[in-house]
């Protein structure tokens, strides 16, 4: 999705994200990863999957319609220079936050080798724009729809047990593919990182929602993330965190496509 | 505690009985404090109305006659905007309350806000001479509450003046912030006409009226109205702006054209205890559990979209205003017991004597000496018990209080399923961390003059982001001082 946001578009740097709400009145505050941005046209490019309510109804907005109220760019941007060889493993739409940081490693001079995992064929996004940026794009599924069929950290072990390894590694997607990317490279001793994205409310270091145990300390992925050294995050703390609202969010989103039906009959009865 | 009802026959007998006669010190000094008439605390703690009524006319003349009208007028010392108290309860007494209002209002940009949240009986009310002869700071003069009537009634009668602004003098303010220094900062600044550009990251105004304060202390109509105000005045809002990320500092003076900013962002960084378990399932600052509440009207389920983690046995930590706050929201969003820890004793409670009254009334457990040092979980991470420790009063320190010790091997648990922590703010590392050169203290705080001036030439700053967790009233003095300098600054710059 593209959104008009000249002032974001124009400040974004890879690795940021914003927060959007649908309605400022009951809406909540979603944080969403920038995929790709237009300084020129002032826009910004939004990939997201519909999981709750708000990115039900954002899936909703037509060409033309608005969006209550955008916060951005936030968090700290990635920290980019020549390393060498970058390795970036997206899981999924992971796969967009990702975009940006690939196109910046690769203008530092690095040489990127992008692994892109998703479960079916049908899940990849951005795969051309990926495929321009890589030295090395190597698809993977779960089922084998497309690619090689398996896990990233297949491909992500083979390419660490190489040498020279790989000077760093990237991974964003879900949280249980990045702990496993994370222990995967630890014994090569290969720099990992990750690109966190948890509950959060304001998004400005306020509330503390989203704070992660990283190296024993508490972080607030918010302002000193979202990326962090993936060997020293506590995945397991940051997944149970992440279910904190898991029934309430069940019986919210029940209760909104019930009243979506309720909408629709309505809306069917009236059309008769 | 009396019914609004029998309260409201007291004051009008003792009206009555004063009726065409001028009052001796020693009559004032008969009339007996008014209560704040008030819901019903079995009523109240289930749902999220303001508590406390506010007086009637009768109620608040009475208890504005009760003033002795000091010529040295301690209470002004006492109050840190020097509202001219014992004037506006003059005219309060002879049932001008229109004239009070005017009279509060030249020092004072939120009576209603501050009528509420003020700490009075550590500020006017503690210095109150009649306090002071019946040697009790609860018998002073309820001027909080005189205040917050006259605002009231001045409100409810609509139409307010617009304030005046002088002729636009092309110069540009940022404010940064939308809390109350930069309410402040704001209107005086207008006033001065010079072009007032507020930036607030949230997507509403008002910053911690907004976010932090409940609805059950402070209605956030109020608040609203306050901010309509500056917007009558020709002041901009930006919302959903976070200055230090969508644009910072130097490119809002740099390219954008402002003359001078002000920084008025707050104690946006909540403090933990930094105790094994805090990171489980169900602890919350008390800002992210009061902002679900309050700004995003979670509490509101039938339509809010923001889920609230619902408990039954809630610990909160602190004993400020914002851990009363937390305590009683608590209570209103259904659990069933709530048991506030704090270290000290009741006397050492940095929260408002009324709000510490109000959370016993509603049902709130105190464990006073105690101190959390462990959040124990399930094999899930969820919350299930909380691990405290005693305290006992020590030797006097230098500064004469007597501190708390742990008393060694007197830990205990407590089962409950949720824990708020509310023992303060840091200060919020994003204004300091893209603006070069803007000097701060080792607590992250901005340091500034005695005019509220940083380190940076057209730069000021003030509340909380200055201060530490202070208070509202002290940021809008903060936002006064900040606001004489600022608009000296403009007077002086081509």
């Amino acid at each position: 999705m593209e959104v008009e946001a000249p002032l974001i578009a124009r400040e974004r740097k890879a690795g940021q994200f914003i927060i959007l709400q649908i309605d400022t009145q009951i809406g909540e505050r979603v944080p969403l990863t920038i995929a790709d941005a237009d300084p020129g046209k002032g826009t910004i490019t939004l990939i997201f999957q519909k999981v709750g309510a708000t990115t039900t109804l954002l899936s909703q907005k037509n060409e033309g319609d608005e969006i209550a109220a955008i916060l951005g760019p936030l968090g700290s941007p990635t920290h980019i220079e020549k390393f060498g060889h970058v390795v970036c493993v997206g899981g999924g739409i992971g796969v967009a936050p990702m975009y940006p940081i690939a196109q910046a490693m690769k203008a530092a001079g690095n040489k990127v080798t992008m692994i892109m995992g998703a479960r079916n064929i049908g899940l990849f996004v951005m795969t051309e724009e990926m495929r321009a940026v890589a030295d090395e794009l190597i698809l993977i599924t779960d089922d084998g729809s497309s690619g090689r069929k398996g896990l990233v950290t297949e491909p992500l072990k083979e390419l660490c047990g190489q040498t020279p390894p790989p000077d760093l590694v990237v991974a964003i997607g879900p949280p249980i593919m990045m702990k496993f990317c994370a222990l995967t490279t630890k014994p090569y001793g290969v720099k990992t990182i990750v690109s966190l994205n948890t509950i959060m409310v304001d998004g400005t270091g306020m509330c503390g929602g989203c704070r992660v145990t990283v190296g024993g300390k508490t972080k607030f992925v918010c302002v000193d993330g979202p990326e962090f050294d993936g060997h020293e995050v506590d995945f397991d703390n940051m997944m149970k965190r992440m279910r904190m609202f898991k029934p309430r969010e069940m019986w919210a989103k029940e209760h909104f496509c019930n009243l979506m039906q309720a909408a629709d009959a309505l809306a069917a009865k009236e059309g008769k | 505690m009396k019914t609004p009802d029998v309260l409201q026959k007291e004051a009008e007998e003792q009206l009555r009985s004063f009726e065409g006669r001028e009052l001796s010190p020693k009559d004032r000094m008969a009339i007996p404090p008014h209560e704040m008439p008030s819901q019903e605390p079995d009523v109240r703690r289930r749902n999220m109305s303001e508590v406390a009524l506010g007086y009637s006319p009768e109620e608040a003349r009475a208890e504005a006659m009760r003033c002795l009208q000091c010529k040295n007028a301690p209470c002004v010392q006492g109050c840190p905007v020097q509202v001219r108290i014992p004037e506006f309860l003059h005219a309060a007494a002879q049932g001008d309350f229109s004239g009070a209002i005017d009279i509060i209002r030249q020092s004072s940009l939120l009576p209603a806000v501050c009528g509420r949240v003020c700490p009075q009986e550590s500020q006017c009310q503690k210095n109150c001479t009649m306090g002071k002869v019946l040697k009790s700071v609860d018998k002073a003069v309820a001027i909080g509450r005189v205040e917050r009537f006259c605002a009231d009634r001045r409100r409810s009668l609509g139409n307010l003046p617009a304030v005046a602004v002088k002729p636009e003098t092309g110069k540009k303010v940022a404010v940064i912030g939308s809390g109350p220094s930069c309410i402040t900062v704001a209107a005086d600044v207008r006033r001065e006409g010079h072009d007032v550009t507020m930036f607030e990251a949230f997507h509403k105004p008002g910053g911690v009226l907004v976010y932090g304060i409940p609805e059950f202390r402070l209605p956030k109509a109020i608040v609203q109205q306050e901010i309509d105000g500056l917007l009558q005045m020709g002041v901009k809002l930006e919302t959903n702006f976070v200055v230090g990320r969508t644009r910072t500092i130097g490119e809002l003076m740099e390219e954008d054209g402002f003359d001078a900013v002000f920084i008025g962002t707050g104690a946006g960084l909540p403090k933990f205890m930094d105790i094994p378990g805090e990171n489980l399932v169900g602890v919350f600052s008390a800002n992210e559990y009061l902002t679900r509440a309050n700004l995003m009207k979670a509490y509101q389920t039938e339509t809010a979209h923001t889920p609230l983690y619902l408990a039954k046995k809630v610990a909160v930590l602190g004993g400020g205003n914002v851990a009363m706050d937390a305590a009683r929201m608590a209570l209103r969003l259904g659990a069933e017991e709530v048991h506030l820890i704090y270290r000290r004793t009741e006397a050492e409670m940095p929260a408002r004597v009324e709000e510490v009254q109000h959370a016993k009334e509603e049902g709130v457990q105190f464990h006073l000496l105690q101190n959390a040092v462990e959040v124990l979980g399930d094999e899930n991470d969820v919350v299930k018990a909380i691990k405290c420790i005693r305290f006992e009063l020590g030797e006097p320190d230098a500064s004469g209080r007597r501190s708390p010790v742990p008393v060694p091997g007197s830990e205990f648990e407590m089962a409950i399923d949720a824990v708020i922590v509310a023992i303060g703010n840091g200060s919020n590392p994003l204004i300091g961390r893209t603006t070069p050169g803007l000097e701060l203290n080792k607590r992250g705080n901005i340091v500034v003059d005695e005019t509220n001036r940083t380190s940076l030439e057209g730069i000021y700053a003030g509340g909380d982001i200055v201060l530490g967790a202070a208070t509202v009233i002290l940021a809008m003095g903060e936002g006064r001082k900040a606001a004489a300098a600022i608009n000296g600054y403009l007077a002086g710059k081509k």
